[in-house]
């Protein structure tokens, strides 16, 4: 795959770059484009959720009996509807998954292990009387003591959520189950002597709270398995490969049974990548022999649904006099919530990631508690590691009186440097973002009284991954590109520049859709910042296959050899200036019928070389000194796209990932009662940033090419919420003159440390 | 409970249906009618995304009761453009990229266009505060308002 | 349950004596109660369609507001508005545009939260509210409706018809403030209306002050006849009523606040609502 890098970043862009409409606007302004709750089917049935009242309690009996009498009640469903699955992790994205827990997850077995968790399903023929067969359904628990916390959830007395948990990644394991699920560790070097050759040592603790992806599309699925079963599904997911392959598992269905159709997505920011409703509706759907749809409301979003990690950070880091870091250490605790699988491995690569590193060790614990459990969130683990690294690194620049973003330039990670996690790192935007930041007007406009300046940085991995196209040279010479990753903020779009420009067409000539999971092969999902990368490499590689092609058509037509062709903006032209002979896609597309038939292709591909994305962001906020409220004056925000295929998209990346990163810093968070129960399951107190929080996120883009991608392509839609967790804290931090080490920094807590400074 | 006769007119149509007293007017329109541009996120007024205009009233519509519609004009996204023309927030929308996952779309549409009815020319903080109401967790919000700035000063022009 | 839109409001009352009968107006609160399955009425008695009930008019002694008129209709008043900004900035508060739209000041005042944002600012302005009943109507003080969360002092069969607010003349001001965590769509973690009066001193006349969501119900500041009347507002006595507006608090730890929190701010808000009113009054 890696022949055709390079080969565009010198060439002149006609396209890529540019910032032409999307092909899916016209539908998405005028609510033509179908979500995932928009569909419906004839003689469909609805389909709910019974959930556990219980943080965590033994399940001793389930008598659905009077429900499934109830008139208009179709199927009633609970885990023995389901086959219990061996203990087995497979990769999905940048987590991991184990199907004994998926289907646990999905509906409860031998226990509830958080409210909210599924306990049986109903399908009626109408929502009000599936909520009275709900009622009917009866549900005896044996009440069992919770856990919510990752520091009482270790302790060796703590209540056990799963009596076989022996923690991996111990060395001799555990005789004794607990709720550790792993430990990873990260590094090398030898911090003693690190330590002992700084001049200053900070070290600190750290909590952050579990955060919400906040989509505003609720989960949602269509479902219909027929007598034969066939089986079909309608869903809003980053991933409808991923879903049917879990779904095939759960349901014990061949793949080729089900057919997924990926519906547009109202956003998923990682969350839509799992499965919970899915399967539910497939097994109802398969016990009715009628479609199942089924919609979760926003209470059930979030307090079922996966939030990412709370967490609690430990972090030293030692520096000479001059700012640079002799050695760095941290561990991290995080959440999984009821099952094992927090992004643990990923939140301790990139703890120091942005920094070149001689002595640094991470040590990261997954601990389960009785809350749901976490799925990825945009950069899953980055921001929480990387907020409490930043927050110090802003600690030392204070004490050291030195500017932060020059004791950042000091220790910036480049190409050839070890990551704390292994690998040297290829050319990375490290220190690009870093001179853009400091050269930025905003960095040295002037602060009133009670305003104060927080910067911070942030590193993610980004990834590659299998990936699948298809394109079709339509009769008239447009072209048809059929993709397989959803488009959840404009991809169809990037991916029709890039076809564009290697065909030499206009983009409006390309049309490109997503595909269902039976018209193209396997595609891994929309997440990892993976799709501009990897479908876009893909994209290139059918354009680059299927110009070989038309110029085999063209020589076949002039009765040429095909290196007599050529392919030069859109035409394929006869080598050798004396002879003007040119044929274009559509005189090629016209005569398809005479050369061959159809002019077809496509590209499979596993890609790898994706390339670290770095940011650096700067925000202005005022702390009202006698409320603790914070205000957000300025922001900015500047990363490295490694190329911006369509700017704005990239721009609007980085200001959504900066919206979602200061509600993380300030006001969202969980609020649960002493029974472990949910007290704020709704946006009215689940307090997401609304318009009027926020100013305008201005944006730098940097552009440091990948090498390894053909347009230089680095993921983008990650980066962006890892720093602003320690670039507010840091800017609160410093209006306040008080070190702040928790999250999130709202009014009565900041008020508390301004009151007892 | 029997349903009720319910006589409207919506996006400048009569149109006539039967509502349980229970449902919401953001059910009717998009169970029964079959009109999903308006859309649910959360139900309890919180989101903004069912966002339709009543008797000339930006309102959720998942808090109102379909049988309160009776007698009504009822505007919604699907009604936005004039035919082929799309409305100039629409084509704003697009050539400012003010959508990603375009779930909030209809319902910041609607909203904002209330809002230029109202005033003209409003500020970037009469913007933000007018929209409060619709969340959008894709975009940090900036070239939503960015769009619609832009789109009264061209509206103004013209 | 059924769904009823009387066109006298002797329909009303009757109605309202129904088993599980609920009044509608907005539907901001009460639609939200019956999505999340909080409240299962059988019988919703849409009050939008009454004489009156939806009107603001001008009276010889006063406004008239009545009890289902939307937000937005109010806060449009131009001439309303001046006279009260104060409890016009209050029910500009509630909730965003599309909530506003609907939300009506009998709706805040009936849900009967501690929070609800228009109600301090229209206790503190003395407001008057008309009630009826099986035999007509009778008036009340709005600072007797609310008992405690979510209980009223509305006898079965009653509902509010409108509010009767004084007019607001020579050097009068009202303000209302409220801390929220986000700029928008949050309830009030404390809330302080105050309405006031100046003699042509500039010493002050009249003075009410109010507290929301620090206690089970509004709070109306006692005592304040004795302190502050005909004194000068200087900054001892904006401490005074600090303090006294701390002393009046006896809020719950929630989701949404602590006590202390509440009480701190509380002592804020009124200094500070209380210089907007004086300037307002100042100004006049
Ligand atoms: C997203 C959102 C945000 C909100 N934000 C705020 C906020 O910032 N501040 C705030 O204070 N509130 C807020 N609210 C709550 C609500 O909007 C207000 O309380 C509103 O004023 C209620 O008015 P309504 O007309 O909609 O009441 P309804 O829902 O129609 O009624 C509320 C209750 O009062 C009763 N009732 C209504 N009218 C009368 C009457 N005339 N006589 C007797 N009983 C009556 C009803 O039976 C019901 O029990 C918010 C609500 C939502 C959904
Ligand atoms: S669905 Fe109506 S406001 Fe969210
Ligand atoms: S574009 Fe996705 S929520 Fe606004």
């Amino acid at each position: 795959m890696n022949d055709m890098t390079q080969t565009n970043l010198q060439k002149d862009l006609k396209i890529v770059g540019t910032r032409p409409l999307r092909p899916d606007g016209a539908d998405k302004v005028t609510g033509r484009a179908l979500f995932g709750a928009d569909k419906s089917l004839p003689n469909m049935l609805v389909g709910r959720v019974l959930r556990s009242p219980h943080a965590h309690a033994k399940i001793i009996s389930i008598d659905t009996k009077a429900a499934e009498a109830l008139p208009g009640v179709k199927a009633v469903i609970t885990s023995k509807d389901f086959q219990d699955l061996p203990s087995e992790f497979v990769p999905a994205g940048e987590m991991m998954v184990n199907f004994k827990d998926m289907t646990r997850n999905i509906m409860a077995r031998e226990k509830v292990l958080y409210e909210g968790h599924t306990v049986a399903a109903v399908a009626a023929i109408n929502d009000a009387i599936a909520e009275e067969a709900m009622a009917l359904i009866k549900v005896e628990y044996e009440l069992l003591p919770h856990v919510m916390d990752v520091e009482e959830a270790e302790k060796p007395n703590a209540p056990l959520l799963h009596d076989d948990m022996i923690t991996i990644g111990v060395e001799p394991a555990p005789k004794k189950p607990s709720n550790v699920a792993k430990r990873v560790e990260f590094g090398f070097g030898d911090l003693d002597k690190g330590f002992k050759e700084a001049d200053l040592i900070i070290e600190k603790k750290f909590s952050t709270q579990p955060v919400h992806q906040g989509y505003i599309e609720p989960h949602a699925c269509l479902a219909s398995v027929s007598e034969d079963g066939q089986g079909e599904l309608w869903v809003t997911t980053q991933g409808p490969f991923v879903v049917r392959n879990f779904c095939s598992k759960i349901l014990g269905m061949s793949t080729s049974q089900i057919r997924v159709t990926a519906s547009e997505i109202g956003g998923g920011f990682g969350g839509k990548t799992v499965i919970y409703l899915e399967p539910l509706a497939l097994a109802l759907s398969r016990k009715a022999c009628r479609p199942v749809k089924m919609v979760m409301s926003r209470q059930e979003v979030l307090m079922a649904s996966g939030p990412t990690s709370g967490a609690k950070i430990w972090v030293k880091i030692g520096v000479k006099k001059d700012g640079r870091i002799t050695a760095g250490d941290a561990v991290l605790k995080f959440q999984a919530g009821a099952f094992q699988g927090s992004p643990i491995g990923p939140g301790a690569m990139c703890a120091f990631a942005p920094y070149e590193m001689t002595n640094v060790r991470v040590v990261g614990y997954d601990i389960v508690v009785n809350r749901p459990k976490v799925a990825a969130y945009r950069a899953p683990g980055g921001p929480i590691s990387e907020y409490a690294v930043e927050s110090v690194m802003d600690e030392i620049a204070q004490k050291l009186n030195l500017d932060p973003l020059e004791l950042r330039l000091k220790n910036a990670a480049k190409e050839g440097t070890q990551a704390p996690y292994g690998p040297k790192l290829g050319p990375i935007g490290m220190i690009e973002t870093l001179e853009a930041a400091k050269a930025h007007p905003h960095y040295s406009a002037p602060l009133g009284p009670n305003q104060g300046r927080g910067v911070a940085s942030g590193f993610w991995f980004n990834i590659g991954g299998e990936t699948c196209t298809s394109i079709n040279i339509n009769e008239d010479g447009t072209v048809g590109l059929t993709l397989g990753t959803p488009d959840i903020g404009g991809s169809r779009a990037s991916m029709a520049m890039m076809a564009a420009e290697e065909l030499g067409v206009p983009m409006s000539t390309i049309r490109p859709i997503i595909g269902d999971t039976s018209s193209l092969g396997f595609n891994f999902l929309t997440g990892g910042s993976r799709v501009t990368f990897s479908s876009g490499m893909a994209v290139v590689e059918s354009v680059r296959e299927i110009i070989v092609e038309l110029r085999k058509r063209a020589a076949q037509l002039w009765d040429v050899s095909i290196e007599k062709v050529e392919w030069v903006s859109g035409h394929a032209r006869l080598v050798g200036s004396e002879n003007p002979k040119s044929l274009s896609l559509r005189e090629l597309a016209e005569a398809a019928g005479k050369t061959g038939g159809p002019i077809v292709g496509g590209a499979s591909i596993n890609a790898t070389g994706a390339g670290p994305s770095l940011a650096t962001h700067i925000v202005d906020v005022e702390v009202d000194p006698e409320t603790g409220r914070t205000t957000v004056l300025r922001y900015t925000a500047i990363q490295d796209a490694g190329k911006a295929i369509h700017p704005s998209y990239v721009e609007g990346q980085m200001q959504g990932g900066a919206v979602q990163g200061i509600g993380w810093a300030l006001n969202e968070e969980y609020v649960y009662d002493d029974n472990g129960k949910l007290l704020n399951p709704g946006f009215l107190d689940y307090r997401v940033p609304v318009c009027s929080d926020v100013p305008m996120i201005d944006t730098v883009i940097v552009e440091v090419p990948n090498p390894k991608h053909p347009y230089g392509v680095r993921g983008v839609g990650e980066t962006p919420i890892v720093p602003p967790l320690a670039a507010v804290s840091n800017a609160v931090s410093r209006a306040t003159n008080i070190r702040f080490n928790e999250l999130p920094l709202s009014p009565p807590r900041v008020l508390a440390a301004i009151e007892s400074r | 409970m029997s349903k009720k006769h319910i006589s409207t007119v919506i996006n400048g149509d009569a149109m006539e249906f039967l509502a349980s007293p229970e449902q919401s007017l953001l059910d009717i329109l998009r169970d029964e009618l079959e009109l999903t541009g308006s859309k649910e996120g959360c139900g309890t007024g919180d989101c903004g995304a069912c966002s339709i205009m009543l008797d000339g009233r930006l309102v959720c519509s998942c808090l109102v009761l379909g049988v309160e519609a009776d007698g009504k004009n009822i505007d919604t996204i699907e009604g936005m453009g004039n035919g082929s023309d799309m409305h100039p927030l629409q084509k704003k929308f697009l050539e400012h990229a003010a959508l990603q996952c375009g779930i909030c779309t209809p319902g910041i549409l609607i909203a904002a266009k209330a809002l230029l009815e109202k005033k003209p020319d409003p500020t970037e903080e009469e913007v933000r505060y007018w929209l409060a109401g619709n969340l959008c967790r894709c975009t940090g919000y900036d070239k939503i308002v960015r769009a619609v700035l832009d789109t009264a000063a061209d509206m103004r022009a013209a | 349950m059924e769904y009823f839109a009387p066109t006298q409001a002797s329909e009303a009352t009757a109605l309202l004596k129904k088993e599980g009968a609920y009044v509608l107006a907005g539907g901001t609160d009460l639609l939200v109660k019956l999505k999340s399955r909080m409240l299962k009425p059988n019988v919703v008695i849409d009050l939008k369609a009454l004489p009156k009930i939806k009107a603001i008019e001008k009276t010889t002694s006063g406004w008239w507001i009545g009890a289902a008129t939307p937000c937005a209709e109010i806060t449009e008043h131009e001439e309303l508005t001046k006279e009260w900004p104060g409890v016009c900035e209050a029910l500009g508060l509630i909730g965003s545009t599309q909530i506003q739209g609907r939300a009506s000041l009998g709706g805040n005042l009936c849900n009967a939260s501690p929070a609800a944002d228009s109600v301090p600012a229209v206790i503190a302005a003395n407001t008057i509210c008309v009630i009826a009943t099986e035999n007509g109507e009778r008036e009340d003080l709005v600072e007797n409706i609310v008992l405690s969360p979510g209980v009223t002092s509305l006898k079965p069969g009653e509902f509010i018809l409108g509010f009767k607010l004084p007019r607001s003349q020579g050097r009068s001001g009202d303000s209302y403030l409220r801390l929220i965590p986000r700029t928008e769509m949050d309830i009030a973690v404390v809330g302080v209306g105050v309405s006031l009066s100046l003699d042509k001193a500039g010493n002050l006349e009249t003075i009410r002050v109010c507290l929301g969501a620090v206690a089970p119900r509004q709070v109306l500041l006692p005592d304040l006849q004795k302190t502050c009347i005909g004194k000068q507002p200087s900054e001892e006595l904006v401490q005074t009523l600090v303090e006294l507006a701390r002393k009046a608090c006896s809020p719950i730890n929630d989701k949404r606040g602590t006590v202390d929190y509440r009480t701190t701010v509380a002592g804020v808000l009124t200094k500070r609502a209380f210089k907007i009113a004086l300037e307002r009054a100042q100004a006049k």
